[in-house]
């Protein structure tokens, strides 16, 4: 029964990862809060108002963290989804799956508070403006990933087409960007370029950063939870999960 | 080699005898060129300028069609399973399937766009740019449509999930396919487009027979 | 040319997230059959799967003539036939190009005075140019048998061999591979019927 595998890598065996998950999550969500408070507070009330701007521009406290986020998971992700392939450790599927909703949850954030922005800036909801359409494909991958996991039965192959998938999409992603810059270049000339603001503040930089961290803490957070969530559901038939106090209830 | 040259010929004498399915993606290709003009209006200066996306669009859209095929059949006869456990390496056997594919689904569009540019009013040095990034283009569909085929074999709702997966990677292919013709026709010269349509060809044609491999293999586990 | 045995042990197989077996192992030496036996569901055709390298093993090692199927990789396909539950026949050819093009994706070039003969061998004389979907399913397997002969492989690994099989081609193929064990070859089959073999070694699952 022994798997040699699992025993070199002792948290990367479902059964060892999920108390400890468990431990970790309330920390995560308390430095979320304390992030959030404070990034909220330096991009309210600190950070100054744009001279060209006014207000409105706010909302890039959400929308560049937003962004990055999306951006990074997805390389997270494929990085889960290629040690899974290699190593065949269970966990890192289980972990690309739990990531996925999250990152596509941060692309739709990123679009959405970009549409919000776009209409005081330029006076319209969507502009084919190069990082808006990448962003827009980085969404139609994380949605292709979610789908293609969703329409398998069997989990391992779930996790294994699933690594596929990322991998082709991040070595496409690059590409892709390059691409929509390029297209975008031809058709529109000089692209409106909504984070190149020649006079950023410090205090704006500060706040983005801080409202990043907070980012990070709260996906990591709701990524734990949800791989406790897959571990608790592909292992029902196990004997340690029957044993456990919250299912025994 | 032997063996890469025979799947290629099986692929085709099964195309020849299974013919309706290979002119039903080719009719609508047609009929989605024909079908913009009508929503849009017949003005020449209009269509002309959009007639590259259209074409591409177009493209892809009809290559989506041939793809959910490509394995799907071998799948389901178990043949699949024997090319698998061929001695030949499967992704010689895979390339070879792609290789088909693009010979039976890819080529007759770079035949016919030509044809189909002249309603949309497209002169002789742009029809000869458009054929040109087809035919780097089309076998960039095969290749990458390849990959996305062999990861939703046999999985419920395979067809749509396959566009959903397949169709956002297809963007830089329809950027720079379209963006030839376009860029030829404004006077910038078609070649920095082209030389990237092949640059990414070559790309494609190492690693995407790999990836295609391995998804079969998953596949059937 | 190392010995051809396949020697098995230690073999677990999971579905999913259900075991289905554990701990199988046996050994197979030239000239000795393997009757998997058990129910419907028990795992008869995952260990077949397992045997020919189409789906790892949760568990356990597969050698062929010593050295791990995993590492000979092509040498190993090249000695094996795999017969699974479909067909592996392309309905919109004829039996004669099936088997040739099945021959010549393995590498092997199959003239046709051998291939005819084999399709001859199995009762399938004047439908050798008749597209597969015209014949019926006996018939389709009858093809498949052929391709056991054209085949010259040293290990067979035949999933349900006898289902569609008539009463004559049940002779045929029992036949067949008795004859082929007496050559110093292997066969692996599951098969819900008594079969009329020659003893060989069981296991159940």
């Amino acid at each position: 029964m022994s798997n040699r595998l699992i025993n070199w890598f002792k948290f990367a065996s479902p059964q060892s990862f999920y108390p400890l998950a468990g431990r970790m999550i309330p920390w995560f969500w308390a430095l979320t809060a304390v992030f959030g408070a404070i990034g909220l507070w330096i991009s309210f009330f600190v950070a100054p108002t744009d001279a060209v701007q006014g207000e409105g521009y706010r909302i890039i406290f959400i929308h560049v963290p937003a962004s990055w986020m999306s951006m990074f998971i997805y390389l997270v992700m494929a990085a889960w989804a290629g040690l899974g392939l290699a190593l065949n450790t269970r966990l890192s599927g289980m972990m690309a799956q739990a990531l996925a909703p999250t990152g596509a949850l941060m692309a739709f954030i990123s679009l959405w508070t970009g549409a919000f922005w776009g209409k005081p800036m330029w006076g319209t909801w969507w502009v084919w403006d190069a990082r808006l359409t990448s962003e827009l494909i980085l969404f139609f991958l994380y949605i292709g990933f979610i789908a293609l996991q969703a329409a398998i039965d069997d989990p391992r192959r779930a996790d294994k087409a699933g690594a596929v998938m990322a991998l082709v999409g991040v070595v496409n992603v690059p590409i892709i960007y390059f691409s929509v810059k390029w297209w975008n270049t031809l058709h529109q000339g000089a692209s409106v370029s909504m984070t190149k603001s020649p006079s950023m503040a410090q205090t704006m930089l500060w706040g983005m950063l801080v409202m990043a961290l907070c980012f990070w803490m709260y996906s990591i957070a709701v990524a734990l939870m949800r791989v406790r969530a897959i571990i608790l559901e592909r292992e029902t038939h196990t004997e340690w999960v029957r044993e456990l106090p919250e299912v025994k209830e | 080699m032997s063996a890469f040259l025979a799947i290629v010929r099986r692929d085709l004498l099964l195309a020849m005898r299974r013919k309706s399915e290979v002119l039903t993606a080719l009719f609508f290709f047609i009929i989605v060129v024909s079908l913009f003009p009508l929503g849009i209006g017949p003005e020449p200066a209009l269509l002309k300028k959009i007639a590259p996306g259209i074409l591409w669009v177009a493209a892809l859209l009809s290559t989506m069609l041939s793809l959910n095929r490509l394995f799907a059949t071998d799948h389901a006869d178990g043949t699949l399973e024997q090319l698998v456990l061929s001695p030949t390496p499967l992704g010689l056997l895979v390339a070879g399937k792609i290789g088909a594919h693009w010979l039976t689904s890819g080529l007759p569009l770079v035949l016919l766009a030509p044809v189909l540019g002249l309603q949309f009013d497209l002169d002789t040095s742009a029809l000869g740019i458009l054929v040109v990034a087809l035919l780097l283009g089309t076998p960039l569909l095969s290749l990458i449509g390849a990959i996305g085929a062999a990861l939703t074999l046999g999985v419920r709702g395979g067809g749509v999930l396959l566009s959903l997966l397949v169709l956002p990677l297809y963007i830089p292919a329809l950027i720079f396919g379209a963006g030839a013709v376009e860029a030829h026709i404004s006077g910038l010269g078609a070649t920095g487009h082209l030389s990237l349509l092949a640059a990414l060809l070559a790309l494609a044609a190492f690693f995407a027979p790999w990836a295609t491999t391995a998804a079969l293999r998953i596949a059937l586990e | 040319m190392h010995s051809a045995t396949l020697s098995v042990s230690g073999l677990s197989c999971i579905r999913g997230e259900r075991r289905l077996f554990s701990a199988v192992g046996f050994d197979l030496a030239p000239g000795e059959w393997l009757h998997v036996q058990g129910e419907n569901g028990s795992g008869k055709t995952t260990l077949l799967r397992a045997l020919v390298g189409l789906s790892p093993p949760a568990e356990g090692d597969i050698r062929w003539g010593g050295e791990p199927i995993r590492r000979l990789g092509e040498d190993y396909r090249r000695e094996m036939l795999y017969l699974g539950h479909h067909g592996a026949v392309k309905e919109e050819l004829t039996p004669l190009e099936n088997l040739k093009l099945a021959a010549a994706l393995d590498g092997r070039h199959l003239d046709e005075r051998e291939s005819l003969a084999a399709l001859h061998r199995f009762g399938l004389k004047g439908r050798e140019e008749l597209p597969v979907r015209f014949l019926s399913a006996g018939q389709k397997r009858r093809v498949l048998l052929a391709r056991l002969v054209t085949r010259n492989a040293r290990l067979w690994v035949l999933d349900e061999p006898f289902t569609a099989l008539d009463v004559k081609a049940v002779d045929m193929l029992s036949a067949l591979i008795a004859e082929h064990l007496q050559n110093g070859g292997l066969a692996i089959l599951t098969s819900h019927q008594a079969m009329p073999m020659p003893s060989g070694k069981a296991i159940k699952l």
